[in-house]
């Protein structure tokens, strides 16, 4: 992979020119009907979800999507979900519990929506109960983070069994933006937070906070997606041998490992 | 800075909490105004009172320790992994010198303290973030010490009670801060599926990656009078959408009225309602006591 400087892979995942979710759902899947609706309060545009074929097995697509410009992207809210959008999600998630079916999330948001309503219909507590779903639910789980990973916003779609990331897609607790003026009072150091922060792909595949970097660059775009189709295809194929036990199992010590290798503890656990 | 000299205060001086002891007259003893009716607190009357104003019922900060003191019965805590804390494994600018100088100033090495307590003779596990530690951010020590208490509390069929208080996921530690929400979120579950209780008491703040994960997630949740408890910042809310926030946003008094949260419950309260609902949890029938 060619060093590039983080903020340069920042720029590179936001920009508009980069393929949104819908683009991932017509390139990898065939047959894919969009379920609309968390069935309590509204369908929130700036998460699609629905069923389709992967190859030749039933899937459930859960994508964000950011539109394709100025008016579609307005009408997307940017691909920021409000909590409609992540109890869509969820609603779609258990249904694929119910029927066995796999799940494919693709992951593109530079965060969860910050408004008055979002807030008023919980945002947080939406975010909170996707990832208390994802981590027990009983049928495997990819995410695919495609351009911006923002926080919680992003990780309430991919507390999953394998978390895969496109060369050029950041991964963040916080954007870099957000990052330096909370540090450095001082939005211009953007770069600086951007390195800090370890949110490239690469990092995070360091981190062991995701298992696969997709590379964006080598291949043409059919050839890009339907290696990625073929590596989805393979993975589930695996997963899906393990029993719903093993599979939650793995998936809890996936992220219980996570972070306990730098810790300082003078005596041992209990 | 009054707070430093208040953390600097020793421990005991917290002894008779929840009885209330004469009003000083020490004309000398260091005083803290009250935010909401302006009246000056002798401290050791504020300690006495759980942190809170005797007169309009402001509920003040309070760390990990005086908490723990007020909350439980005596001598009943014992502490789980204390020596356990970050390190600054992304060699993160100033983040080695804060978390030194964090631990100098609070006598604290992370922003969670846990472990079990009884509450008026019902056991839990306990955890209590620390307002003074960071804004009781979350990096990977604390979502290890929060997953380890509740695979303590599954393990041991216990109930959690979990106090938060957190400005969010600890940026200096990066993607994994971010992944200990997944984390806690697996342990909570699978406490929950094991058909224990969880039940949370958001404290002023309870904010970001914390309240969209372990914060939420309790089967009963409780908050106190007036805490902010939210997923965004106010002032990102503002520069977003443009628009005035309305009164009393983000509030526990909101969060209540828009069905987030289960029922206010003031400090001075809480082992009662607490004790109540473990024994009420407790499998046993109610008694005159
Ligand atoms: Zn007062």
């Amino acid at each position: 992979m060619p060093d590039k400087a983080a903020i340069d892979r920042v720029k590179t995942a936001r920009s508009n020119n980069r393929p949104t979710g819908v683009d991932f759902i017509e390139n990898l899947f065939s047959d894919f009907i969009e379920l609309h609706g968390d069935r309590r309060y509204a369908d929130d545009p700036a998460i699609v979800g629905g069923i389709a074929y992967l190859g030749s097995m039933p899937v459930t697509v859960i994508a964000m999507e950011k539109g394709h410009g100025a008016r579609e992207r307005m009408s997307r809210n940017f691909g920021a979900p409000n909590p409609e959008g992540y109890r869509k999600a969820c609603r779609l998630m258990k249904q694929a519990e119910k029927f066995g079916r796999p799940v494919v999330c693709i992951v593109d948001t530079s965060g969860a929506y910050c408004g008055i309503e979002a807030e008023e219909r919980g945002q947080g507590q939406a975010i909170a109960e996707n990832l208390m779903v994802m981590m027990s639910l009983r049928t495997p789980v990819i995410s695919v983070l495609i351009g911006e990973g923002g926080s919680g916003g992003a990780l309430a779609l991919a507390a999953a069994d394998e978390v895969w990331m496109l060369e050029n897609a950041v991964y963040s607790v916080i954007s870099p933006e957000g990052c330096a003026s909370i540090l450095w009072r001082d939005a211009s150091k953007a770069a600086e937070a951007a390195q800090s922060l370890k949110l490239t792909a690469q990092d995070a595949l360091e981190l062991e906070a995701i298992e696969r970097v997709i590379p964006e660059n080598d291949l043409g775009k059919d050839a890009f997606y339907s290696a990625l189709k073929e590596q989805l295809i393979a993975r589930f194929g695996s997963l899906s041998e393990l029993t719903p036990d093993a599979l939650t199992e793995r998936r809890y010590m996936r992220f219980r490992k996570l972070g306990t290798k730098n810790l300082k503890e003078a005596d041992h656990a209990v | 800075m009054s707070f430093i000299n208040f953390l600097n205060k020793p421990k005991n001086e917290l002894e008779s909490a929840s009885k209330l002891p004469p009003v000083a007259s020490d004309e000398n003893e260091p005083s803290k105004a009250c935010p909401e009716c302006h009246r000056q607190i002798p401290l050791s009357q504020l300690w006495a009172n759980c942190n809170c104003c005797r007169d309009c019922g402001y509920h003040f900060r309070m760390n990990a320790r005086q908490r723990i003191h007020c909350f439980t019965d005596a001598d009943s805590f014992k502490e789980f992994d204390p020596e356990l804390q970050s390190e600054d494994f992304l060699a993160f600018p100033g983040y080695k010198k804060k978390l030194e100088l964090t631990e100098t100033v609070s006598g604290e090495k992370e922003a969670v303290t846990c472990g079990t307590a009884l509450v008026r003779g019902l056991e839990c596990c306990l955890f209590v973030m620390d307002p003074y530690f960071m804004m009781g951010s979350m990096g990977t020590a604390v979502g290890e010490k929060i997953t380890r208490l509740f695979e303590y509390a599954t393990r041991h069929r216990l109930p959690v009670v979990g106090f938060t208080v957190s400005g969010g996921a600890r940026m200096q530690e990066g993607l994994l801060s971010l992944m200990q929400m997944a984390k806690t979120s697996g342990a909570v579950q699978r406490h929950s599926d094991a058909g224990l209780l969880y039940i949370t008491v958001l404290t002023n703040p309870t904010t970001g990656g914390v309240t969209a994960s372990f914060a939420m997630e309790g089967d009963i949740i409780l908050a106190e009078p007036k805490a902010t408890v939210g997923f965004a910042g106010a002032r990102v809310i503002e520069q977003t959408t443009r628009k005035k926030l309305p009164q009393g946003f983000q509030t526990s008094e909101f969060m209540l009225e828009h069905g987030f949260v289960d029922a206010i419950a003031p400090r001075d309260k809480q082992r009662q309602i607490i004790s109540t609902l473990l024994k009420m949890h407790s499998g046993g029938g109610q008694d005159a006591g």
